[in-house]
């Protein structure tokens, strides 16, 4: 948000390797920038490394060698604890599952990074909280509890939560693998929207060459090399 | 600041969100902690409630400092004197047929009086003595006392049943009984009574006064008269003194002040610690049984927490992981499991300090018969706020310990390793 730069990712030369059960060289000097607005997606056969790369992006694995910066910032060899208030302040996350906090209602868990974060005052983020639901049409569901919900209304309410805090980034992992293509279309077309209209980053990795060829974007990943840009 | 402040209140309400959605769990973790924490304090209170009662019986009973002249203490013989290099053997030495007089005993008195650590010295001189009930002789004990003196040691005013204690200074040939002798004697304030010395001296003194200390052994045969009485009846002069009791501002310090005393007067100097080591042994094993007790209740408490923390973040595995994701770092996540593990010891506590109260109020309840030897109605309970500090202050701690492990195990989850699943 901050930097003028068209990139709001890249990377350089990341390269990791697995020791369990051997020796394994998973990532091989992986070089890729994502511009900002950008709507990727990372496609590649099972095991070719595409969910790998996708977690040491989102910061999540720091285990690997060469160079991650994200919206100006260089994240290589930060500390976990940093890299948390990073992640909260940077990256939303939408995985195959909603990983939505079963005891909490819809709007509890749209709130929660962001009072994390702790910018705004609680009604501020409430206030916020609800405009991003209706963004995605759940409004009406906010102070249900989640176990309430269908999958894809979950998937939706998790979409709102990633975007809670205006990430720079957002990171998808099969964020349509456990939807019917119904629910599937839906959440592609909110992908969609948030980049067109709002000029929101993301990279999704998937298997659904559907959701692959309608975006942005396609890298296509095999033996732990990016082949097609 | 408020960015800190922020995330220990949004930890602290996951905490509770995660303690009240389980809500069967939680108090059964509760109950853990309640148990023993009141099972503590009703125990401490009954324990110290009677180590309390001991120390104030062997306080009325002894003196902080007892001195007087121990003849049956080993001496060297002759034979070691003489040849002190040799190997000398003398078997079965008897004590010297001394006198248990305490020489110089009013200069020592003085002496020890100049001690600002004293807060009284009483000399006493006793005697064995028959008290004659028409033809029955009833065996006892007189003490020869200045009876203002020793009611600064003993408090005995607070004891008189009958009479004051000035009138014994009024009144030269009076005597002040015992209340358990009195009653056998059937005697009342103002009767007369016949004692004889065993060494066949016979005098009629006269009843000014009853006292009951509350312990049998004691109020069963003792009486006080004045000291110039005792020595008439026992045939000294003016400066027999068998005893010097002495008082002193804190009692914890009599010991060192009793081998002090030892070694500048030469007679045997004991102190109330040394006098009464049973009844203290006893306080000791009974503070040792409380703690021990109270601590494996706590320990066992302390696994329940254990136990049940571990399957609540087994069972939140997930929640964890994307709350790592979104941003908790891994103290958040461990602050909002010590949360709740402080909070079970803190509410259970809470509840078992109420009951350890209720119950101590309810043994303080039951009847104690002590029979003819102490005088005691119920049991003897303590409701000092110090033991309900030790017991939540234990019972937090315990809770700090056992929720610390699981704790820091759920700080450590790899988000990835189960955000992958697939």
């Amino acid at each position: 948000m901050t930097t003028q730069s068209p990139y709001v990712l890249r990377t350089q030369g990341v390269t990791k390797y697995f020791y369990d059960p051997e020796k394994f060289q998973v990532l091989k000097n992986i070089n890729l920038t994502v511009n900002r607005g950008e709507f990727l997606s990372l496609v590649g056969k099972s095991g070719c490394g595409k969910s790998t790369l996708m977690y040491v992006l989102s910061t999540m694995d720091t285990d690997y060698e060469g160079e991650l910066e994200i919206a100006g910032e260089r994240l290589t060899g930060k500390k976990q604890n940093e890299l948390a208030q990073f992640r909260n302040n940077h990256i939303g996350f939408v995985f195959q599952f909603h990983y939505l906090l079963p005891e909490f209602t819809v709007l509890q868990n749209v709130m929660i990074p962001a009072l994390k974060l702790g910018k705004y005052s609680n009604s501020e983020i409430e206030h916020r909280a609800i405009e991003k639901l209706t963004l995605l049409g759940m409004q009406e569901f906010a102070h249900k509890r989640t176990n309430k919900l269908s999958g894809g209304q979950q998937q939706r309410v998790a979409i709102a939560r990633a975007l809670i805090n205006d990430p720079d980034i957002i990171m998808g992992d099969e964020p349509t693998g456990n939807l019917d293509s119904y629910n599937s279309n839906i959440v592609f077309d909110i992908f969609r929207e948030l980049t067109s209209a709002y000029k929101q980053t993301i990279i999704a990795v998937t298997h659904d060459d559907e959701f692959a060829k309608k975006t942005d974007r396609v890298v296509v990943m095999s033996d732990g090399k990016i082949t097609t840009n | 600041m408020r960015m800190n402040l922020n995330s220990y209140k949004l930890s602290f309400s996951i905490a509770l969100v995660h303690l009240v959605s389980k809500p069967k769990q939680t108090i059964i973790a509760m109950l853990g902690v309640t148990f023993g924490i009141g099972m503590f304090i009703a125990l401490v209170s009954l324990m110290t409630g009677l180590n309390d009662f001991t120390e104030e019986i062997t306080m009325t009973s002894s003196p902080d400092i007892h001195i007087y002249h121990d003849i049956t203490e080993k001496r060297s013989s002759i034979l070691e004197q003489l040849n002190p290099q040799g190997l000398n053997w003398v078997h079965h030495q008897k004590p010297k047929n001394e006198t248990l007089r305490l020489r110089n005993a009013s200069q020592l008195i003085d002496l020890i009086r100049k001690d600002d650590r004293m807060i009284g010295v009483a000399p006493t001189l006793s005697s064995q003595v028959f008290y004659n009930y028409g033809s029955v002789q009833l065996n006892g004990l007189i003490l020869g006392v200045e009876i203002l003196e020793e009611d600064k040691l003993f408090d005995l005013q607070s004891k008189m049943k009958e009479g004051r204690l000035e009138d014994l200074l009024s009144y030269h040939e009076g005597i002040i009984m015992g209340s358990g002798i009195a009653k056998k004697l059937n005697i009342k304030k103002g009767d007369r009574v016949v004692i004889t010395t065993p060494q066949g001296f016979t005098k009629t003194l006269k009843v000014v006064g009853i006292f009951q200390i509350g312990i049998g052994t004691v109020d069963n045969v003792r009486s006080y008269a004045n000291i110039s009485m005792v020595q008439t009846i026992l045939q000294q002069d003016q400066a027999y003194i068998t005893d010097i009791n002495i008082k002193v501002k804190d009692r914890h310090q009599a010991k060192e002040i009793a081998k002090e005393l030892q070694a500048k007067f030469i007679y045997k100097s004991e102190d109330w610690e040394t006098a009464n080591a049973t009844m203290l042994t006893g306080s000791n094993v009974r503070n040792i049984i409380t703690y021990a007790v109270s601590f494996t209740l706590l320990v066992v408490a302390g696994f329940g927490i254990y136990n049940i923390l571990n399957m609540t973040i087994y069972n939140k595995m997930k929640d964890i992981a994307i709350l790592k994701a979104m941003g908790f770092a891994g103290k958040d996540v461990r602050t909002i499991f010590m949360i709740q593990s402080l909070a079970i010891g803190l509410v259970g506590g809470l509840i078992g300090l109420l009951v350890g109260f209720i119950l101590s109020y309810m043994i303080a309840q039951v009847p104690f018969d002590g029979g003819d030897i102490i005088n005691l109605e119920h049991f003897p309970v303590n409701f000092k706020s110090k033991y309900y500090v030790i017991g939540i202050i234990f019972g937090v701690t315990t809770t700090a310990i056992a929720g610390y492990m699981p704790s820091r195990k759920a700080a450590r989850i790899d988000p990835i390793e189960i955000l992958r699943g697939q």
